[in-house]
């Protein structure tokens, strides 16, 4: 009965696969060529209207077609191209035409015949345009062919007095992307000149259709201009008026154009000189596109705005008055005509007429002054930023800002002018445009000074609510110079009234003002006796060392004293106590200073300089001393390693350039001590029953190496492959222990088969993942392994466990080559401190918001693999993944998280503490080493799928913070 | 020549009282229905017997729009509809609609409740006006009849205020009403299409201003207004109730949540409450960032703004208060700032323009002694602070709103004289059009130059255009020939034939003939191949045939040639064109008399 049961089911399956026989993926490349055109050209002549035609036409499309089949497809559609009456099918097919062409590996040079043709003969203006688009995909595709080039472009000119805009517009986007770069049309088209024109070229074709009714035309014929010159095209100068005409078209897309495309014209022509209409003088084009885009900041479209603010901000080589006229509004008068006999009557004018609004009847009418010579409007940049940084979009005035930004840092006095705008814009509506000023200030502060007003304002921004502009702020004052003592005192006020303010500001605070005082020692000095409230007769009471404004202000007050060696007397004896300590607590806040007294600083102070050059010399003679051992067996190699080991992690810790090498050399070399240990033990001698309990130790050191080994992989950031390869290395033989232990345990045969096959995939995979490092691994385990191989796939697992031992015990110690630069990924969390005895409240069952607040080093993509673990009392944990927006990037490989992760836990009675901490998740599949192996291996191997998967990815994370422990106290509802 | 008439009845070369009456296109437009606040006799509303001297208006009036709320452009609105006698419809945007009668029951309150006015419109007066009122939207045309459309344009100034746009056949006006090209913190920037209307009829308030950026004087507020906090004091902020309050408290509120400041602020209550329920309401006519986050919360909902109840002046510790009305001169501001006055920790901040005569405008000119009623002086020593945050167009932002708008008439309103006549020297100069600023009564006329659209049969069109280049070309005029029909208010343009055809006319042949006398010693036949051969060489690209019968054809000119009676030398070359062939049959004539050169064989 079953085996009729099993022999229908059969024959069922069998039938179901032969049904969509046609469409099975085995079947490939040729078969599929016939059927595919077969079967389009069967769907076409079943069609009995339009509608059902491009039904099939549309079906067609949604699949992809193989290279080979293309010719015969396209083949097809041309025939039903030409029978076909109805427009909307037409299109589809030439679109599809165009689809077509694009495939890869096909050349389309053979249907750009039939396109033409067909186009010759084509009525309907839509169809045409679709064609010409066809033509455009089909030339795009070609850039080889000259010829076909060529009379792609005849095409455009012939069809360019189309009545269709679509058809006009096609043409000219032909022209731009094929149009000759280097020479004019006619040099290799003997038989056409006549009709193209004995003398016309390209450009002036194009710009023929600058004045076309249509202004999507105008936009094309813009659009194509701009296509040349990115094509390397010189535009002609003759275009310019044309061009400035436009900008005063009554469509935005054609201003906007017109704006990119008079930008063109004043980078490539910058000095050439133009005359201002309506006077006889002139000036420099890239003056008078200046002046002409400055007035489009105040155009009604605000794309056009936008547009036109961001070009402004690239035209570095406008001339320093019109540049500073953008800033000025009240300045009425034309500029551009300077005569500096006027100039006087200007200001005059400037100040007397015009009201600013800000005193109360200034604008009382006064005596009139020659107004001749004052112009409201013509006198283009005046007041360009104003506008645009008051404008009612945000875009257009973040534009702005980044056009001030750039225009600020190639000129100084500009940055000086502009200064007050950006301050002022710290008061935006919107926080992204308060957040962009604050950052451009910072780009430009080493142009600027600045004063005591100017600090004020600033300096206002420091109790904004919102944690990113302060530390924007903070970061701002680390770069600013500032020119009285006042200053420096005022902003002391400020940053410690913010530190009062927002407690959480404090490290940054602290740097800020680590920062200002080694920038102004000499405007510190005098203000020493003040800030430390030292008194030349009283002794005054010793400060708070705990209190955190104080330590802001010895932050202050050390850093200046580092370059100013008089400041120290000055100090009273506890300030020397308190330097001690702040420099051993804080000591990357606080700089190693020369006092009196203390002689081991001034040690401190010259080591740490020149040493970095020794450590590494210390760092490789470790490493080749460990790499003598050669057998692990070896006596007193286990004693070379142990102290090589702490060696390196004390030399990490002495010098933090080398942290991550030295930190990644002593986990490798570790691995080698266990694994050495592990083999060392007394159990390999022992019967195999009689040591169940002993080995308890080595599966540990196992299981340990083998958490080594992914830390090693993805802790670090910098390392090459042979380092990757050294560390899987290390990886295979933790496995290859794990396997023999297994063996010895004695669970069964199973189990112990499946493993050993386990392990014979690692191998492999090993060994195609490394296929290029196997000649640095010659006498290694793998090596060996690799030898043995076809005899280990064969042979029984027992056998395979004994092989694995011997060589194991056997192989040597692999020498690690030192990477360039290696960086540890580190972690800290700032917030919570862990410090607080006030448990954090909340109802059980309902969950409560804590803040995190970490700085990630060397992260790589922290967004999708740094999470936070929260570890219960009771053993529970949670991972939480931060979101994409939590993270910042203040730095290059710096990360700040700032995130809130949720709380929530039944009722307890006594407060008790959680840890939290971050994770780093990894996934072995997902190491860049080995996807970017296997991506090229693609090249070679025939079929991905017909490969095992490399590996069963592991999953995991590593913790890579310092836990900090927050009380909380869940209490029960009340009812 | 078609005109349009503008007579200002109010606004003319002053402020306040706006009230224009435009005629275009034989359609008679009332723009604004203002009252004015320095009057409180019939000056107070504009004089509408010029329009009517007896009977009602509606008859006179095709429509009224009114721009925006302010009672300087509404308030005299239901005396003219209800009082005077007007049915027709009142345009209106949305916000204006709603507010404007809050506005004017205030407004009546006060004068009938107050100060006592008998024959002064009543509540219902007011409610019967809001009903002819129809409700425009931004951008919307909408048909007043047949011929007259308007389209309304954002205005910034205060929540609601329009730019209208009127447009009768292809004559158009655009009345700006008052407007804001700077965008401030609860409101836009006015925006205007190039519409090319043959009048721009703008206000001018600030017509010699041209006023500092908007951060600066926000930034310096917020400054005075925060250290003044800080110092403990107390500021007072008097304020209409409506427009630039909102914008204040706005300004306020954002700072005071992104500083985290804790003094209370408070709002005198009244108006206020119902007014801003309706800023929330009309979200869609505010700035960007308002109407981008009021999803998330409503910008008009304060958090730290709150009511001021009378008793809360007293309290100690600092606070700041916005209080009506804006200029001191009665009210809860002028109550506070008796109190606040005699402590130089406080603060008095005008945000506005206050008239001569008024508390504001004493203390704004450094009065530090102020007389009181009942002979008691008040010594003022709070600091006083001018900060303008008036939203009208300042003269750069009317320069830009013409080159937006390119007018090809400028008429000035709504402004004084003397800086009128300044700005239009100014316009005139600029722009180069005509720019007038009419007084009151005073009537501008402006001829426009309409064009009108014919028809034209598509057969001519079709023969002109085999005829001639690629393109048309719609910036250069083309000539061609064809007929002009009137017929029942229409007007077609036809070839001639189908003219004929269509009238049932008979065509006329027009010939020319002429003469041409030459002197050549050769046979007739002779001469006329010479002629043939000359032409030949003359006129290229033209068909000349040598006909069998004795004649030269030169398309259809036809030349023929006799010897004269009296000498044989003497040829008579007989030339006759048709009309259509005119310029060719003149140039051949004159070129034939000049005779045939020698050397032709």
């Amino acid at each position: 009965m079953a085996a009729h049961l099993k022999k229908r089911v059969y024959e069922e399956f069998s039938k179901v696969v032969q049904i969509p026989h046609e469409e099975a993926p085995a079947k490939k490349l040729r078969l599929s060529k016939p059927s595919k055109s077969a079967a389009l050209h069967i769907d076409l002549c079943k069609a009995t209207n339009s509608t059902d035609a491009l039904q099939y036409l549309l079906q067609f499309a949604r699949k992809p077609v193989e290279t080979e089949s293309v010719e015969g497809v396209v083949r097809i559609l041309l025939e039903h191209y030409y029978k076909e009456t109805d427009n909307s099918v037409r299109l589809k097919i030439a679109s599809l035409l165009g689809l077509l062409s694009k495939t890869q590996g096909f050349s389309p040079d053979c249907i750009v015949d039939d396109a033409i043709s067909a186009l010759n003969n084509e009525k309907s203006h839509q169809v045409l345009a679709q064609l010409l688009d066809t033509l455009l995909v089909i030339g795009t595709q070609l850039p080889e062919s000259p010829a076909v080039r060529q009379r792609l472009i005849e095409v455009a000119c012939k069809h360019l007095s189309d009545m269709y805009f679509g058809v006009r517009n096609k043409c000219l986007q032909l022209l731009g992307c094929l149009g000759m770069v280097d020479s004019p049309l006619t040099k290799d088209s003997e038989g056409l000149g006549t009709s193209l024109g004995a003398v016309r070229d390209v450009q002036s074709i194009i710009s023929d259709y600058f004045g076309d009714q249509d202004p999507r035309v105008r936009t094309a014929a813009l659009k194509a201009m701009l296509q040349l010159h990115e094509r390397g095209m010189k535009i002609h100068e003759i275009i310019y008026e044309q061009a400035c005409r436009l900008l005063t078209d009554d469509y935005e897309q054609v201003r906007s154009a017109a704006v990119q495309m008079v930008w063109v014209l004043s980078q490539l022509y910058p000095e050439s000189i133009v005359p201002i209409p309506s006077s006889n003088e002139e000036i420099r084009l890239v003056d008078d596109v200046f002046g002409k885009i400055s007035h489009m900041v105040s155009d009604g479209s605000w794309m056009v705005r936008v547009q036109a603010a961001k070009t402004l901000g690239s035209m570095l080589q406008v001339s320093p008055h019109f540049l500073e006229q953008t800033l000025d509004k009240k300045l009425m008068s034309d500029l551009r005509r300077k005569r500096t006999a006027h100039e006087r009557a200007k200001d005059l004018f400037a100040s007397g007429e015009f009201s600013s609004g800000r005193k109360w009847a200034d604008d009382a009418p006064k005596e009139k002054l020659d107004s001749n010579t004052v112009n409201l409007i013509a006198s283009g940049a005046c007041g360009a930023f104003v506008h645009g940084l008051e404008d009612e979009m945000f875009e257009v005035r973040i534009a702005a800002v980044e056009a001030l930004c750039k225009l600020a840092r190639s000129s100084a006095s500009f940055a000086e002018k502009c200064l007050d705008f950006l301050v002022d814009m710290f008061n935006d509506e919107i926080e992204e445009v308060r957040l962009e000023s604050i950052h451009v200030l910072r780009e430009i502060s080493t142009h600027i000074t600045l004063r005591e007003d100017q600090l004020d304002t600033v300096l206002a921004v420091l109790e904004d609510s919102s944690r990113d502009i302060r530390e924007a702020l903070h970061e701002l004052i680390c770069y600013t110079n500032v020119s009285t003592k006042e200053c420096i005192q005022l902003a002391l006020l400020e940053l410690l009234k913010n530190l009062n303010k927002y407690p959480t500001d404090r490290n940054s605070v602290w740097k800020c003002l680590k920062f200002l005082g080694s920038r102004h020692p000499t405007l510190v000095l005098p203000l020493v006796p003040e800030l430390l409230s030292t008194h030349p007769y009283f002794d005054t009471p010793e400060p708070d060392m705990d209190d955190p404004a104080y330590i802001a202000v010895l932050v202050l007050v050390f850093n200046a004293a580092k370059s100013c060696p008089t400041m120290p007397a000055l100090f009273s004896d506890h300030t020397f106590r308190h330097y001690a300590y702040l420099r051993d607590s804080l000591s990357h806040l606080v700089p190693p200073l020369r006092l009196p007294g203390s002689g081991l600083d001034v040690v401190d102070s010259r080591c740490g300089s020149g040493s970095v050059e020794s450590a590494q010399l210390f760092l490789q003679q470790s490493l080749i001393r460990v790499s003598t051992i050669q057998n692990l067996e070896a006596p007193g190699a286990q004693d070379l390693l142990d102290f090589t080991i702490r060696d390196l992690r004390r030399l990490g810790e002495l010098q933090t350039e080398l942290a991550g090498a030295a930190d990644f050399c002593a986990t490798y070399l570790r691995c080698q001590l266990l694994l050495m240990k592990a083999l060392q033990e007394k159990l390999w001698n022992m019967a195999v029953p009689l040591c169940l309990k002993q080995n308890v130790t080595a599966t540990a050191a196992a299981q340990q190496i083998l958490e080594e080994t992914y830390k090693l992989e993805f802790l670090y950031s910098g390392l090459d492959s042979r380092q990757v390869a050294t560390i899987h290395h290390v990886r295979l033989q933790a496995k290859a222990l794990q396997l023999i232990l297994t063996a010895r345990t004695r669970q069964g045969l199973d189990p112990l088969i499946s493993s050993c096959e386990k392990f014979l995939q690692d191998i492999e995979s090993f060994q195609r993942l490394f296929l290029t490092e196997l000649p640095h691994l010659q006498d290694s385990f793998v090596d060996k392994l690799l030898e043995l191989m076809p005899r280990l796939s064969s042979c029984k697992p027992v056998e395979l466990v004994k092989i694995l031992q011997t060589t194991l015990r056997q192989s040597g110690l692999l020498q690690l080559r030192l990477p360039e630069q290696i960086h540890r990924a580190t972690a800290t969390i700032i917030e919570p401190t862990g410090e607080s005895d006030n448990p954090l409240r909340f109802t059980s069952g309902l969950v409560v918001a804590l803040d995190i607040d970490a700085t990630l080093e060397h992260v790589q993509d922290p967004q999708n693999t740094v999470k936070v673990q929260v570890l219960y009392p009771d053993g529970q944990s949670h991972v939480i993944h931060p979101k994409p927006a939590d993270f910042r990037k203040p730095g290059p490989d710096r990360h700040r998280l700032i995130t809130q992760v949720y709380l929530s836990h039944t009722a307890w009675t006594e407060p008790s503490q959680i840890e939290v901490r971050l994770l780093l998740a990894y996934s072995s599949s997902s190491t860049s080493l080995s996807s970017s192996s296997s991506s090229s291996k693609l090249g070679w191997s025939d079929s991905i799928d017909s490969l095992p998967p490399p590996e069963a990815a592991v999953e995991g994370t590593i913790p890579f913070s310092k836990s900090v422990k927050v009380f909380i106290m869940p209490k029960p509802a009340r009812r | 020549m078609p005109e349009i008439k503008v007579t200002p009845l109010g606004a003319g070369q002053d402020v306040g009282r706006s009230c224009i009456l435009v005629s275009i296109g034989g359609k008679n437009i009332m723009l604004d229905c203002g009252m004015h606040m320095g009057f409180n006799d019939d000056r107070r509303f504009p004089d509408f017997s010029y329009i009517t001297q007896n009977g009602r208006l509606t008859e006179f009036l095709d429509c009224v729009i009114i721009s925006h709320f302010h009672l300087d452009h509404c308030g005299a609105l239901p005396f003219m509809s209800e009082m005077v006698g007007y049915d027709g419809p009142i345009y209106m945007t949305h916000p204006t609609k709603a507010i404007c009668p809050i506005l004017l029951e205030d407004f009546r309150k006060i004068t009938v409740d107050k100060k006592g006015e008998t024959n002064f419109f009543t509540s219902q007066m007011i409610k019967d006006c809001m009903k002819k009122v129809v409700p425009l939207n931004l951008h919307q045309t909408v048909q007043v009849d047949d011929e007259l459309e308007i389209k309304a344009y954002y205005a910034g100034h205060v929540l609601g205020a329009a730019m209208v746009h009127i447009k009768v056949g292809s004559e158009s006006v655009v009345y700006t009403g008052d407007y804001n090209m700077t965008p401030d913190r609860h409101l836009g920037a006015a925006w205007i299409d190039k519409c090319r209307p043959d009048m721009l009829i703008s206000e001018s308030t600030y017509a010699t201003t041209i006023r500092d950026s908007k951060r600066c004087r926000e930034r310096d507020f917020l400054k005075k207004v925060h250290e003044s906090i800080e110092r403990g004091g107390k500021v007072l902020i008097p304020v209409f109730a409506l427009g630039r309050a909102q914008e204040l408290c706005i300004l306020l509120e954002t700072f005071w949540e992104r500083m985290n400041l804790k003094a209370p602020i408070y709002f005198s209550t009244g108006l206020t409450e119902k007014a801003n329920h309706y800023y929330k309401l009309f979200i869609t006519w505010t700035n960007q960032k308002i109407r981008k986050t009021f999803v998330q919360r409503n910008m008009f909902e304060f958090k730290h703004i709150k009511p001021f109840d009378r008793s809360y002046a007293d309290n100690p510790g600092p606070m700041v208060v916005f209080a009506t009305p804006g200029m001191l001169h009665a009210g809860q501001s002028l109550q506070i700032f008796k109190k606040w006055a005699g402590n130089e920790k406080n603060m008095v901040i005008m945000p506005g323009y206050c008239v001569q005569g008024t508390i504001g405008h004493k203390i704004l000119n450094g009065q530090r002694k102020l007389e009181m009623e009942g002979r008691a002086t008040l010594d003022v020593k709070l600091q006083v602070e001018y900060m303008s945050f008036s939203a009208h167009a300042d003269a750069k932002g009317i320069m830009q709103l013409i080159r937006m708008a390119e007018p090809r008439n400028m008429l000035l309103v709504h402004g004084e004289a003397a800086k009128m006549e300044f700005l239009k020297g100014k316009i005139e100069q600029e722009f180069s059009i005509d720019c007038y600023m009419p007084a009151n009564g005073e009537t501008t006329t402006v001829t426009t130059n309409p064009s009108v659209p014919v028809d034209i049969s598509l057969n001519l069109l079709k023969r002109e255009m085999a005829l001639g280049g690629p393109l048309p070309d719609p910036k250069k005029p083309r000539a061609m020939h064809g007929t002009l029909i009137m017929k029942e208010n229409s007007l077609k343009l036809v070839s001639s034939e189908q003219a004929l055809k269509e009238l049932g006319l008979n065509e006329h042949q027009l010939r020319f003939t002429c003469r041409v006398q030459l002197q050549d010693p050769h046979s007739d036949n002779d001469t006329l191949h010479r002629i043939y051969t000359h032409l030949k060489s003359v006129l290229k690209g033209y068909t000349i045939q040598h006909l069998p019968d004795g004649t030269v054809m030169v398309e259809s000119i036809v030349i023929k040639v006799s010897s004269s009676a009296e000498d044989a030398n003497t040829k008579v070359l007989l030339l006759s064109w048709s009309y259509q062939d005119e310029d060719l049959g003149s140039f051949l004539s004159t070129l034939l008399k000049k005779g045939l050169p020698s050397g032709l064989c």
